[in-house]
């Protein structure tokens, strides 16, 4: 499609250029467009790029603004205090865990059940479908949760991170669109004629064809389970089994030193300056795995969107 | 068959565990029934005109501004010829939807430090001066907004898009043979293709007019702040899981569902006869 879009429009540019190309209206509006989007494009590289500088840069340069496009005063100070502090590897290993644990446990159950609400031979599909899209608008609130989670022996166990979060309405509602719309029926007849069960039909040919499926809502999934902050926040008490999302918020917004420099008195080991280059590193160090994973999923995601879009 | 039911086990978890969080606020006031006590007390409380104001306040700002600049910015992109200046600028506007709030309130904090944050220096040089943004309850607001708009515009714009990319291209070509320009093509094409998407988004938006996200400003709140920052769902959080006090914060968190829900029949219905697209 993205084809025959492009070659409309050079067959356009070319009806243009023969009675008489493009008019200045057009130039000063593609420049306007622009301008206002490199202006958008700018506003998010540059903090990013501002905090990558900073974090490896001598704060009281940067403090003072003399930091603008490359860093200056070089210091590994920051990643080195990181590097040391066993509060981020822990969480970070919390979070490894629970993201892991949940985003698989996630497609193993959204996939198989849009599958089975995707299939008009199931009598209950519109049933079951509504009793799921009321949860997205109607909850117990808080604390009914919380004490339910208590009952359930959920709070203060890794499994409060995975288990309530096993299924997500609007992901299980992209994923049925995705296989009413792209898997076609015959394939299902065929299998059928082929005598061929639904629990097969589904693993060796549905899967492999939705690879692109998976990888969207497995992303939202990933994404979801790994800046998860609520759930360490409300219902875990134990200090050791907090995810990163925690321990960044103690470290970046409550001001709490590192323990390279939380010796006795305050202000001991270092001052605000390295403060300030610890915190920058720590963005960097905790969103980095994110960035990384991002671009390698990104062309399926106006796929995936826009298939939830039209049934939403 | 067979199949089905066997799979239908792992959802059928879910929703029972999802009703079973609802039917607990049964339970909880079926406890010892007090009526509508714990509701009086909050519309008697000297919190409940703050609360509901800010959270308003908050809440339509980013409404509003979180439904226009993604739908502004899509037909921005839209307007692109180039297929790869597009997803270079799709890629990079996407990109912050994936930062954790904790990590933009951080950002925030950082770069908005009175007089050495990057933000700071930079709104002095326009000669925006203020002594300290986080601290000062009107600023709070905006600043909320706006982190909210640059956060999500890109991820929001996608949908958008995608509706664009359905737009059948000869119909382009026939509005240029016919004379329209630059703007009468967005204006009588673009727009009205994103229409359909944009009012089914707004309903659901409209919805949670009360649900102002609990993380961020929990987490851009401090005492200075307070005043403008506290709103139901903070407020439900602090007098709950902290003092304790299960069934009036239930009573709240239940009255702020309500208003939600009537909202979104009302805008549902608005949606329905002005444009005949509504979700139910």
């Amino acid at each position: 499609m993205e084809n025959t879009q492009d070659m409309a429009r050079s067959g356009a540019r070319r009806v243009r250029r023969l009675i008489g190309g493009r008019t200045l209206g057009d130039w000063v509006a593609d420049l306007i467009i622009v301008l206002i989007l490199l202006l958008i494009v700018a506003s998010i590289l540059y903090p990013i790029w501002f905090i990558i500088i900073a974090s490896v840069s001598d704060q009281t340069l940067v403090n003072t603004g003399q930091v603008t496009w490359f860093p200056k005063g070089i210091s590994a100070y920051g990643f080195q205090q990181i590097l040391g502090d066993d509060r981020i590897w822990n969480g970070y290993r919390n979070t490894l865990i629970y993201t892991v644990a949940g985003t698989v446990l996630n497609l193993v159950v959204t996939m198989p059940a849009a599958f089975a609400l995707s299939r008009p031979e199931f009598k209950w599909r519109r049933l079951i479908m509504l009793f799921f899209t009321i949860t997205m608008f109607v909850n117990g609130g808080l604390i009914p949760t919380y004490l339910l989670y208590k009952q359930l022996d959920l709070l203060d166990s890794w499994a409060v991170f995975v288990i309530p979060q096993a299924l997500n309405v609007y992901n299980l509602i992209i994923a049925r669109s995705f296989f009413e719309s792209s898997i076609p029926e015959d394939l299902h007849d065929a299998a059928q004629i082929d005598g061929v069960g639904y629990f097969r039909y589904f693993t060796r040919i549905v899967i492999p064809l939705s690879s692109a499926i998976i990888a969207v809502i497995g992303l939202y999934y990933l994404v979801q389970h790994w800046n998860d902050f609520f759930t360490g926040l409300v219902y875990i008490r134990t200090y050791d089994k907090q995810p990163l999302q925690i321990v960044l918020r103690d470290i970046l917004l409550s001001n709490q030193a590192f323990q390279g420099g939380s010796g006795s008195t305050a202000g001991a080991g270092y001052g605000q300056e390295f403060a300030d280059q610890i915190k920058y590193g720590v963005i960097i160090v905790s969103t980095l795995p994110l960035l990384v994973i991002y671009p390698f999923i990104q062309k399926y995601f106006n796929k995936g969107v826009m298939i939830g879009a039209i049934k939403g | 068959m067979l199949f089905v039911a066997v799979f239908n086990y792992g959802p059928m978890y879910g929703i029972q565990l999802a009703f079973r969080k609802y039917d607990f606020t049964k339970g909880l006031t079926g406890g010892d029934w007090v009526g509508f006590q714990y509701f009086r007390q909050f519309f008697a409380s000297p919190m409940f005109k703050p609360l509901m104001v800010n959270t308003i306040r908050i809440s339509l700002w980013t409404l509003v501004m979180g439904f226009i600049a993604p739908i502004i910015l899509a037909l921005l992109i839209n307007q692109i010829h180039s297929t790869k200046v597009k997803s270079f600028v799709q890629t990079i506007t996407y990109m912050p939807h994936f930062i954790s709030t904790v990590v933009i309130v951080a950002m925030i904090n950082l770069f908005l430090t009175p007089s050495t944050g990057l933000l700071t220096r930079f709104l002095s040089f326009l000669h925006i001066d203020n002594a300290n943004f986080m601290g000062n309850p009107s600023t709070f607001t905006p600043i909320y907004w706006i982190s909210e708009v640059w956060q999500h515009m890109g991820w929001n714009s996608i949908i958008y898009l995608a509706a664009l990319s359905s737009v059948d291209v000869a119909l382009y070509e026939a509005a240029k043979m016919d004379g329209a320009g630059r703007f009468q093509l967005i204006r009588y094409i673009d727009i009205p293709a994103i229409m359909p998407t944009a009012g089914v988004l707004l309903i659901l938006n409209m919805g949670g007019v009360l649900n102002v996200g609990f993380e961020k400003v929990f987490l851009m709140q401090n005492t200075l702040n307070l005043p403008a920052s506290e709103v139901i769902s903070t407020y439900t959080y602090k007098i709950g899981i902290l003092q304790n006090q299960f069934s009036y914060s239930t009573a709240i968190g239940l009255f702020n569902m309500l208003i939600n829900f009537v909202f979104l029949v009302i805008a549902n219905q608005i949606s329905r006869r002005v444009s005949h697209t509504g979700i139910f």
